[in-house]
């Protein structure tokens, strides 16, 4: 059977500069074997095709006709979450009328059985009135419960078992049997007589306000992705042909140029090619101060422009923009599970076939050993017990919680990757941070100059702007700005070597140029001597000391200082509070290091330490029993961030490595990571509540529908009350879940 | 005693029904082929593809349900909502021979892949 429908298809058309184009274009498309027509608005420039063929090939149809197209992903994620909600709505309304039509056949029969008469047939009057009221209650099972019926035989057939096949078996079983007695009471002791059309009916009532309170909130859990889906403006300004157009941003293409005035938000990712402003990025990264973007800054998504008025080129569209990378991420991380929750799933696997064999089992024992009527006991707990045991609340605990918890970590600026990830954060006990970057804003800037043998600073920023330019490390381009800052033209160098974890060498005019630390020095058997303790008194000031040397002679060295960030010290204390061994990763030199590690609370750290040897320090403290978390900026700590137990990225704004990392800070601020510990913390302690309490439930209520406590107390669970107590069991776990909504983080 | 044995034969019914038979109605995926997410079952739930040969599968879910609105394969790290009365197409990897699992977050609907 084929179910798939084929909607129509909407194309941009591009470069279609006259209206004769659109003949041309329709009838290639129109040429495409599947396609039943093709339509194009020459206004907007798109084309609707219907019929089964590809986008791919209409695509290439339109390339040969000379012209280019892309296809336009024609539901918006708001669409979609709106079509979402009226859906959950109506599902909603139906439950509640089904609850309604249910429960007011129920409750009168349930009033008139404790209040007023006996439920039991013995006359032929009794036949005839118990028997009307079972054929509304089977009225009532086919309109308000035909859902779980139809559910559970198809599930049957399918050799599956499920919530629908237990509320069937158990209103189903007391229904025929009630139905049993009203046809043939002479069969059944006299006081076995008893029918339970009223538990049949409260049942399937219960059952479905359930559900309904359900639905509405699991709406809530998913606030977050609200949130983030209303970010995206609907329209863009784009400069097409010299002329301001007001366009659907579905339509805006790959390099339009985008127009946005102050108060507006960016409608998609983009490069500033025009104009200043200040832009609010809050919403995305969580800093509350806005940033400058000037001539080729990036803009993203969803921030808002504060200022002035500028125009981008738009470099990613549609669903490549970051921030619908974003929502597709968190939807994607909401629905993971982490490991916690596999043990349920095991359970839920073998759990409703379980539980009608406990029901058998124990109406078996109730027939055999109860007191009498033993049949009707035998009924009625093999009835609670189905009814009782719904495994909804156990498959439910772990989910609701995940959905919560990421949602709230995607508001603090906190990309959670998987349900893996957020629970191992929970259980961190090391925590590696990178320095330059991480605890340090990253931004290095030349503080001293000593002058050895050389004539002038000039002549040493000269020199080493000349050797720099050429790296891309952090501490180069300080080197390089302040020149440039001073107006010191670079000297040109040549044969460049990066020599990694120590330096850089290069020739000028035929002289060897070294510019690195003292190791780089050492190796190349140059004599520091005595100036090796100025570049001590530096480094315990925090600064980065350098050497420069040019033939074989040191010429100065050069301090840089990399500014810790002002939060730092802060969540820093934080982690710390919480239990977390923090550790500092460096390959600066161990005195600039010991002076860092010490401003910012830091106890251990690790020194003079290679790019690829940061790893092997993961490993080290993995080796030590620790669950590692590692803190980087994700470029060049990409082997140590997968290789600890969750590997944080601090991506700041549009340079977040979404993909990349288990976890990503959207912000600099180590507050993030903080956050993220006490969300997953937070969350973990949600699903363990949310999974007590589902399977205390079950632990507790099978038995108690059994009758074990029958032959002490004399108590058996009434079916209803069972009934009852299912229906809100999911419903007190999902609200349990909702309550992480309420959790902040910096509090704790 | 005809109740008892009635019970016990019972029990073996659903031991055999619901754990040990092993279903044949599976199905082989090609470019149409969909699975219907209705009344509390894939349809069909056991879908036959081809091993080292990535595949796409279409979901068209018309079940109201909550539980029906998410599938997930958890051993391919895969989550994907279900729009209501919409198809939705997953793409899959190319995939070494084996049984993976599908199913609803409450596992109230269920099936499997069959990679041979």
């Amino acid at each position: 059977m084929d179910h798939t429908t084929h909607s129509p298809m909407q194309l941009n058309i591009l470069g279609a500069g006259c209206a004769s184009c659109v003949g041309k274009i329709e009838k290639a498309i129109n040429s495409v074997q599947g396609v039943d027509s093709a339509e194009m608005n020459f206004a907007d420039r798109t084309v609707l095709v219907t019929g089964k063929a590809s986008a791919e090939l209409i695509i290439k149809a339109v390339e040969s006709a000379g012209y280019n197209a892309t296809q336009i992903q024609a539901e918006s994620a708001e669409d979609a979450m709106n079509e979402k909600e009226q859906a959950d709505l109506q599902h909603y309304k139906s439950l509640l009328r089904h609850t309604f039509i249910a429960l007011s056949v129920g409750i009168p029969l349930m009033i008139y059985g404790l209040f007023i008469g006996e439920m039991t047939v013995s006359t032929l009057s009794e036949q005839v009135v118990w028997g009307l009221v079972g054929v509304m209650t089977l009225a009532i099972m086919l309109i308000s419960g035909r859902h779980f019926y139809i559910g559970a035989w198809k599930s049957f057939l399918n050799h599956n078992a499920n919530m629908d096949t237990l509320i069937a078996l158990g209103t189903g079983t007391a229904w025929v049997y009630s139905m049993l007695i009203v046809a043939f009471p002479q069969l059944f002791p006299e006081m076995a007589r008893h029918v339970y059309f009223e538990a049949t009916a409260m049942i399937i009532g219960l059952i479905n306000l359930g559900l309904a309170l359900e639905v509405k909130a699991r709406g809530k859990t998913s606030e977050a992705i609200k949130r983030l889906i209303g970010l995206q403006a609907k329209t863009a300004r784009v400069i097409r042909d010299g002329k301001d157009l007001d366009i659907d941003i579905a339509h805006v293409l790959l390099n339009d140029h985008v127009r946005v005035r102050p108060g507006e938000k960016i409608p998609v990712d983009g490069v500033v090619i025009e104009g200043n402003s200040t832009i609010d990025e809050s919403m995305l990264t969580g800093e509350p101060m806005p940033v400058e973007k000037v001539l080729g800054d990036d803009v993203v998504t969803g921030t808002l422009n504060k200022s002035g008025s500028i125009i981008f080129k738009a470099t990613r569209v549609g669903k490549d923009t970051a921030l619908a990378r974003i929502i597709s991420m968190v939807k994607r991380a909401q629905n993971s599970k982490p490991p916690i929750g596999r043990l349920a799933d095991v359970i839920a696997a073998y759990f409703v076939p379980a539980i009608m064999i406990i029901a058998i089992v124990s109406a078996m024992v109730w027939f055999n050993f109860g007191p009498e009527p033993s049949s009707v006991f035998a009924i009625v707990s093999a009835t609670t017990v189905l009814i009782i045991a719904c495994p909804c609340a156990l498959g439910l605990a772990t989910p609701m919680s995940v959905m919560v918890g990421v949602g709230k970590a995607a508001e603090s600026g906190v990309l959670i990757r998987n349900g893996e990830a957020l629970q191992t954060a929970s259980k961190i006990t090391a925590m590696i941070l990178d320095k330059t970057g991480t605890i340090t804003e990253g931004k290095p800037q030349v503080t001293d100059i000593i002058l050895v043998n050389a004539d002038s600073e000039e002549q040493v920023l000269a020199l080493s702007a000349g050797i720099e330019s050429h790296s891309e490390h952090p501490l180069a381009q300080a080197i390089v700005e302040s020149a440039h800052a001073r107006g010191i033209d670079a000297i040109n160098t040549e044969h460049f070597t990066a020599i990694s974890g120590k330096g850089v060498e290069a020739e000028v005019d035929g002289q060897i140029l070294l510019f690195g630390n003292k190791k780089l020095m050492q190796d190349k058997h140059i004599d520091i001597g005595l100036h090796e303790a100025k570049a001590q008194i530096l480094a315990e000031e925090a600064k980065t000391p350098m050497y420069l040397a040019l033939a074989g002679k040191l010429l100065a060295i050069i301090a840089v200082s990399d500014p810790i960030k002002p939060d730092s010290i802060e969540a820093i204390a934080r982690l710390k509070r919480s239990g977390i061994k923090v550790i500092m990763l460096t390959g600066d030199n161990k005195a600039t290091a010991a002076a860092v590690a010490k401003k910012v609370g830091i106890d251990d750290f690790f020194a003079e330490v290679m790019p690829e040897d940061k790893a092997n320090k993961v490993a080290e403290l993995q080796q030590q029993n620790e669950v590692v978390g590692m803190t980087g900026d994700g470029i060049n700590d990409a082997p140590a961030l997968a290789l600890a137990d969750v590997g944080f990225a601090i991506g700041t704004g549009t340079d977040v490595a979404i993909e990349s990392a288990d976890i990503t800070l959207m912000r600099g601020s180590l507050h993030g990571l903080a956050d993220a510990i006490a969300i997953s913390k937070a969350t973990l302690r949600n699903i363990k509540q949310n999974l007590f309490g589902a399977f205390i439930y079950n632990v507790a209520g099978i038995p108690l529908a059994a009758g074990v406590l029958f032959p002490v107390f004399g108590i058996l669970l009434n079916p209803v009350i069972a009934g009852a107590a299912m229906a809100f069991s999911s419903l007190t776990v999902v609200s349990n879940a909702n309550r992480l909504r309420l959790f902040k983080a910096k509090e704790h | 005693m005809l109740i008892n044995l009635l019970c016990i034969a019972l029990i073996g019914f659903i031991i055999w029904w619901f754990w040990l038979y092993k279903p044949s109605n599976e199905t082989k995926v090609d470019a149409s082929t969909s699975i219907l997410v209705k009344d509390g079952v894939y349809s069909p739930a056991r879908i036959k593809i081809a091993a080292n040969t990535p595949t796409e599968i279409t979901f068209l879910r018309q079940d109201k349900s909550g539980c029906s609105a998410t599938v997930l394969l958890p051993d391919l790290e895969i989550s994907q909502d279900l729009a209501l009365d919409k198809p939705t197409t997953i793409a899959l990897p190319a995939l070494e021979k084996g049984e993976y699992p599908f199913h609803c977050q409450m596992q109230m609907y269920k099936g499997v892949l069959i990679v041979e």
